[in-house]
């Protein structure tokens, strides 16, 4: 009973395809990321709908494994006449890459131009999708009529999720280190085009319902924020897993609230959850190294002059060196910078006033001495 | 024919298509020698929005200002891609993927929006996904005319710089150019080559015709100035041969034809283009591979006789082939061409077998020499 419920929930099942779409996506475009090789899913992504269009006129399948299998093909023979036209030296491997795919992407299209009366595929889904009809398609699966999209978007990720954990280890070493994965056996080249027709089968099943182009978007953008927030490949597919549920769940209330496509909203969104990433992520957003540059400077002129007044500090122009002044006739300081150092020294309890003088304290003495005289302090700093 | 070429629409229609291939042809020239292609994936997909943004503002389909919305958000779309691969970790395929899709999904939702407003005029918009040639009318043209002749004049006047950049930007630093400035002159460049050829190609495949007709072109010259030629002239063939067919022939997009065009010219300039042609290329290796294989067989056989200290040898054919791991036969039918090696018979034994003839002795002390002489 409690199935039937959430199965007939349209709203539900929207997300949840939308959520399938992206974790599929982002499972095996993680590595595609990591490798420097997103594009390759936007060369997939397009010619697929030329292997669509061919299996539809070969069997009239619109849908099932036959047609995400055969389909799927047409990514790796797109990926493979690449790397083929690359070889001949003649081309540069983006040049090969936009040489490629715009031939099967326009042979598929005006096969459907011509075959349009009879493709359930017009060419606004090519590009567009209608993830909000998912729901009217379904079949029946355990006495549930369930939506068709959900079961194949689910099989896809199963299959994902099992070929990333099965050959984590394999995926990891010819990621980062191909030669070394050559080196050891493990043939990165099987990996590689394992991976890429992961790529392509789980585009053609995200095809009705989210088109060719948003399904670079799951593809590239959840992983690329991963990306920016982790550098541990486990969490980077978790985050991005995560991203990916978050955008299709906003995107779908975003999209329904504006009346906009839910495609193209839930897409829209892994950019945004992209954009906080880049600024607010905790280790490598921008604010982050900001802020971290900003600590460092400050550190470093706190140590500056610590170091300047210990070593004038027991000479004869002490008087000249250690006042406020001499920081911005010796060490080139601007007023601003003066007077935040100095205020930042006294508060951190390096140095004090002492009349027009500035005297170290003691922990100020130890940090001139550990960075002048560093075996001294090693020395005393062991037991 | 003639009924053809004086029909309004399809005089408009051709008119529309040269501009696009001359100016596609000419800017995407840089792009492709910069290793950019790409980049105009990203910027044609980024044209969507703008598109969309065009309309909003004009309320209809006036191109002026749908141009002038694709060329911000092709812009914005760039600064994008240099603020990803510059400040953070992402690599220049992940910054252009991630500008190249969100920007399109933006664009969806844009359009979405607009046709939930109802607004009649619309409808014109979907044809700048795919392109269609049918949709330009002739006051397009001056405005696609325009952006032309600008960026032409563009190129024109600033060659030199464009040129050194494109091949050397260390030496142009060096010389105190304005390095960053022309390289961002020339993003725009990109960005309104896709921009003239929208209505034409459709922002999906626009990449193709910023790519193709500077690598077909690449393939028959060494020097920039004819390469920019000739890829405007493939591409201006392309255009024109594709526009008019979608024309003509209703319910075939323009933007798929054209590409298809473009990318046969690719395909036999890859092929037969005099220098590069790869058809010859492969012709030469199996020269090569056939020619190696003579001198192979000439050198064991002279190597057996000098083995036997016999000059006239006979090696049976059976062994040769054995021991090249090949069938030999042909290659001693033409050596024997060539007088080097004779047929004989080696009695009990009915198989055949051969030997060197002396200017065959000749011939294969010279390579000996010639191997020894490299080592």
């Amino acid at each position: 009973m409690m199935l039937e419920v959430i199965f007939a929930n349209s709203a539900l099942m929207i997300m949840l395809t939308g959520a399938l779409v992206g974790c599929a996506s982002t499972l095996v475009g993680t590595f595609l990321v990591l490798r420097g090789n997103s594009l390759l899913s936007d060369a997939i992504s397009h010619s697929i709908i030329f292997g669509i269009v061919v299996v539809w006129l070969l069997t009239h399948a619109t849908a099932g494994p036959v047609q995400i299998v055969g389909a799927a093909l047409t990514g790796v023979l797109t990926v493979f006449l690449t790397e083929l036209l690359f070889s001949t030296r003649r081309v540069k491997y983006d040049a090969a890459i936009g040489l490629v795919f715009p031939v099967l992407f326009s042979v598929g299209v005006l096969l459907l131009n011509v075959y349009a009366r009879d493709v359930h595929i017009d060419q606004h889904t090519v590009l567009l999708g209608e993830i909000g009809f998912v729901w009217l398609d379904t079949m029946a699966i355990g006495g549930y009529e369930v939506p068709q999209a959900v079961v194949f978007m689910g099989l896809v990720t199963a299959v994902n999720l099992l070929f990333v954990t099965l050959f984590f280890k394999e995926l990891k070493i010819t990621t980062f280190d191909p030669g070394l994965a050559a080196a050891l056996g493990f043939a990165p080249g099987v990996m590689f085009y394992a991976l890429l027709f992961l790529v392509s089968a789980t585009g053609v099943a995200a095809f009705d319902a989210v088109g060719a182009v948003l399904f670079i978007a799951f593809v590239i953008v959840p992983p690329s924020a991963a990306y920016l927030l982790t550098d541990r490949l486990w969490l980077m597919l978790v985050l991005g897993a995560l991203i990916s549920i978050a955008a299709s769940v906003l995107g779908y209330y975003a999209a329904i609230t504006l009346n906009v496509s839910i495609g193209g909203m839930m897409a829209v969104m892994t950019g945004v959850f992209l954009a906080l990433a880049f600024l607010f992520g905790p280790r490598y957003g921008i604010i982050a190294r900001a802020y971290r540059r900003q600590a460092e400077r400050q550190e470093n002129e706190l140590r500056t002059v610590a170091v300047h007044l210990f070593s004038h500090e027991d000479t004869r122009d002490r008087a000249e060196e250690n006042v406020a002044q001499a920081l911005r006739t010796h060490l080139g300081w601007g007023a601003d910078t003066a007077h935040r150092v100095i205020a930042n020294g006294i508060s951190d309890d390096l140095f004090v006033r002492d009349g027009k003088l500035l005297a170290l304290t003691p922990k100020g003495r130890a940090t001139a001495r550990s960075i002048l005289e560093p075996w001294r302090t090693e020395a005393q700093g062991q037991p | 024919m003639l009924d053809l070429l004086s029909d309004y629409t399809i005089q408009t229609v051709a008119m529309g298509a040269a501009l696009l291939g001359v100016s596609s042809g000419v800017l995407g020239c840089f792009a492709v020698l910069r290793r950019q292609s790409l980049l105009g994936d990203t910027l044609s997909h980024a044209a969507l929005p703008g598109v969309c943004l065009g309309f909003l503002v004009a309320g209809t389909r006036d191109l002026g200002s749908i141009l002038a919305g694709a060329l911000v958000t092709g812009a914005a779309a760039a600064l994008v891609v240099l603020a990803l691969t510059r400040l953070s970790r992402l690599k220049t395929d992940a910054a252009l993927g991630v500008a190249l899709s969100v920007s399109f999904a933006l664009g969806v939702v844009l359009l979405t929006y607009i046709q939930g407003t109802g607004n009649a005029s619309q409808g014109g918009l979907n044809s700048f996904l795919f392109g269609q040639a049918a949709a330009i009318l002739r006051s397009d043209l001056w405005i696609m005319g325009g952006i032309a002749a600008a960026s032409l004049a563009l190129v024109a006047a600033l060659w030199k710089e464009f040129k050194l950049v494109s091949f050397d930007p260390g030496f142009a630093t060096s010389l105190g150019l304005p390095v960053v400035v022309i390289e961002i002159t020339m993003t725009v460049m990109v960005a309104l080559a896709v921009v003239i050829g929208l209505q034409m190609v459709g922002v999906v495949l626009m990449t193709a015709m910023i790519v193709a007709p500077a690598v077909a072109a690449r393939q028959w010259t060494r020097r920039l100035g004819s390469m920019v030629v000739l890829s405007a002239v493939f591409g201006t063939v392309a255009g024109v041969a594709g526009a008019t067919l979608s024309a003509t022939a209703r319910g075939l997009s323009t933007g798929p034809l054209i590409v298809l065009a473009i990318s046969a010219i690719v395909f036999v300039s890859l092929l037969l283009s005099p220098e590069r042609g790869l058809l010859w290329e492969m012709a030469r290796r199996w020269r090569d591979r056939r020619s190696l294989r003579g001198r192979q067989v000439l050198t064991t056989l002279h190597a057996m006789a000098a083995e036997h200290g016999d000059r006239s040898y006979p090696a049976e054919l059976g062994s040769l082939d054995t021991y090249h791991g090949t069938d030999t036969r042909r290659v001693l039918a033409r050596l024997e061409q060539r007088g080097l090696v004779r047929p004989v018979t080696h009695a009990p034994e009915t198989t055949p077998h051969w030997e060197l003839t002396p200017s065959g002795h000749v011939e294969a002390r010279r390579l000996a020499a010639d191997i020894e002489g490299h080592q």
